[in-house]
């Protein structure tokens, strides 16, 4: 991504943003609540185009696709919203089959088997037949996660994966995401405000704040770094240069 | 200086309005030799819209025949013999009340329910989620939403002719004394089918313009719930001022020209 701008409302939201994700790696991004990390994920998959600036992907310019090459581009991307964003019109197992339903072509039978895997891979293969409005948020976002990898993505971009889980689910779906990464090669892209989380899971930990990304490295440099803005973020101190009001 | 700004400011939000109205038409035509592979959509759609808005225009039917009726008779007292109540019944049923009022009845519920529908899939972020499992909303929600109503309007219309000139018919009867046979009389002495074709012909458009302004204003929901109601409001507002507009438009173009009295 290169000299990314975007405003909203004539509030700048990502300012000169630059940022590399290399092939096969979990990069983690951090930075405060309301900071862009949210709009930075959508400028990655083409829901939101950038004001300027120019986002690569396999070095094609993506900001210049038309739908149907955006379409084509997200067959192999996977993304977990943070809200989880299911269809609530469908059951749990409408939305996880519909991706392979629309574009797999496989029977309805291997359509179901796969979605009862992958629902089984976040924990929750007894919910097949219920409504997302019966699901409980770390439920919905688990079902939101499953939906997400059903197609077997080369990119699988999570906002917030274990945001509002209990420790010990976090740490499954912490586990999920290592485990995707090394089984099949996938490249991920984690959103978090869980320092825990991000050491676990990232190759390469960014830092976002003030619209630019100001700081990467690998969890060890993290870790020691005495980049002022850092610090305070990963111990969590309201007192630092980075104010709160 | 400054009325010249929120003047020109106006103008620029209209013209934008009504590009982006443009271009989801232009996108559902282009769309629409996939209607086929959204069936099943089109169908559950249409029986929501369809059969769902029946007891509606059932109600408003049957009184809006009854009222014409009565209207009608008061009108002709002393100068027009009331053996030509069923005509002017039959003409205005067919003509106008029938279709528009069931656009507009069907379009307050179907537009709004539509609207808030769309609103709260877009602020939820399922429009963003649908679009990145690489399916086209406008292909897989608008479409038969936009199908289902232009289909299904002229029938509910048809519906709504048959109802109003049985409640006209029968409060006739009851209230202003003109029997059955001798309402029967005037309705078939003066009936042009160009009449009921003419008004059909207009419902298409009007289920046309319901489901586009549900669905415009619905994708374009900001905001969270308050968001979800203005679109609502608008979707409702929008498609009932285009419904009685575009009524005199067609109306013009219909029985002006394509059927014009020779
Ligand atoms: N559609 C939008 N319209 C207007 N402003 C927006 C929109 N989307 C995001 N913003 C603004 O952009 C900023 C960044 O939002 P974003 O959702 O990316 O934050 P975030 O880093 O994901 O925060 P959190 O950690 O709380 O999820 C916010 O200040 C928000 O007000
Ligand atoms: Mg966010």
């Amino acid at each position: 991504m290169r000299n990314i701008r975007r405003e909203f409302n004539g509030q700048q939201v990502l300012e000169d943003l630059d940022l590399d994700i290399r092939r096969g790696e979990t990069l983690v991004v951090i930075g405060q609540s309301g900071c862009g990390k949210s709009v930075l994920l959508k400028h990655i998959t083409g829901l939101i185009k950038p004001d300027s600036g120019k986002i690569f992907f396999e070095d094609k310019d993506i900001t210049h696709f038309n739908r149907k090459k955006l379409f084509e581009m997200r067959m192999h991307f996977g993304m977990l919203f943070q809200g989880a964003a299911l269809f609530d019109s469908m059951s749990v197992g409408e939305n996880v089959a519909l991706p392979l339903k629309k574009h797999s072509g496989l029977s309805v039978e291997e359509i179901r088997d796969k979605t009862l895997e992958k629902l089984k891979l976040v924990g929750l293969k007894d919910v097949y037949d219920k409504y997302p409005a019966e699901l409980s948020g770390g439920m919905k976002k688990r079902v939101g996660l499953a939906r997400a990898v059903v197609m077997d993505p080369q990119v699988v971009l999570y906002d917030e994966p274990t945001t509002g889980l209990d420790p010990i689910m976090a740490d499954v779906i912490n586990q999920l995401i290592r485990d995707l990464q090394h089984g099949i090669n996938i490249t991920s892209v984690v959103v978090t405000h869980d320092i825990d989380s991000a050491y676990k899971v990232g190759d390469r930990v960014a830092m976002l704040h003030g619209g630019r990304i100001i700081f990467t490295g690998t969890p060890a440099e993290v870790a020691a770094t005495d980049h002022e803005l850092v610090r305070q973020f990963i111990e969590g101190r309201s007192e630092g240069p980075i104010r709160t009001v | 200086m400054r009325i010249f700004t929120l003047l020109g400011r106006y103008f620029l939000g209209f013209v934008e309005e009504i590009g982006g109205i443009f271009i989801l038409i232009c996108r559902i035509f282009h769309l629409s030799p996939k209607v086929f592979r959204n069936m099943g959509n089109v169908l559950v759609q249409m029986e929501r819209i369809g059969i769902g808005s029946i007891p509606l225009v059932l109600v408003t039917s049957v009184f809006v025949g009854a009222v014409t009726a009565v209207q009608a008779a008061y009108q002709f007292q002393g100068f027009v013999p009331l053996r030509y109540l069923g005509a002017v019944v039959g003409k205005s049923v067919t003509l106008e009340l029938g279709p528009v009022l069931t656009a507009l009845v069907v379009g307050g519920r179907i537009s709004a329910a539509i609207a808030a529908e769309m609103g709260t899939m877009k602020v939820t972020e399922q429009i963003d989620a649908m679009e990145m499992i690489a399916i086209d909303p406008v292909e897989y929600l608008v479409l038969p939403r936009v199908t289902a109503a232009t289909v299904m309007l002229p029938v509910l219309a048809v519906f709504s002719n048959l109802l109003a000139i049985l409640g006209g018919m029968v409060v006739a009867r009851i209230s202003i004394g003109v029997s059955f046979n001798l309402f029967e009389y005037g309705l078939k002495m003066l009936f042009r089918y160009q009449d009921l074709v003419g008004g059909l012909i207009k419902t298409v458009f009007f289920g046309f313009i319901i489901a586009l302004m549900g669905c415009y204003n619905g994708f374009k929901t900001e905001g969270g719930a308050e968001g979800v109601g203005m679109s609502t409001m608008r979707a409702v507002v929008s498609s009932c001022l285009l419904i009685l507009v575009s009524n005199y438009l067609l109306a013009t173009l219909i029985f002006r020209v394509i059927f014009a009295p020779d």
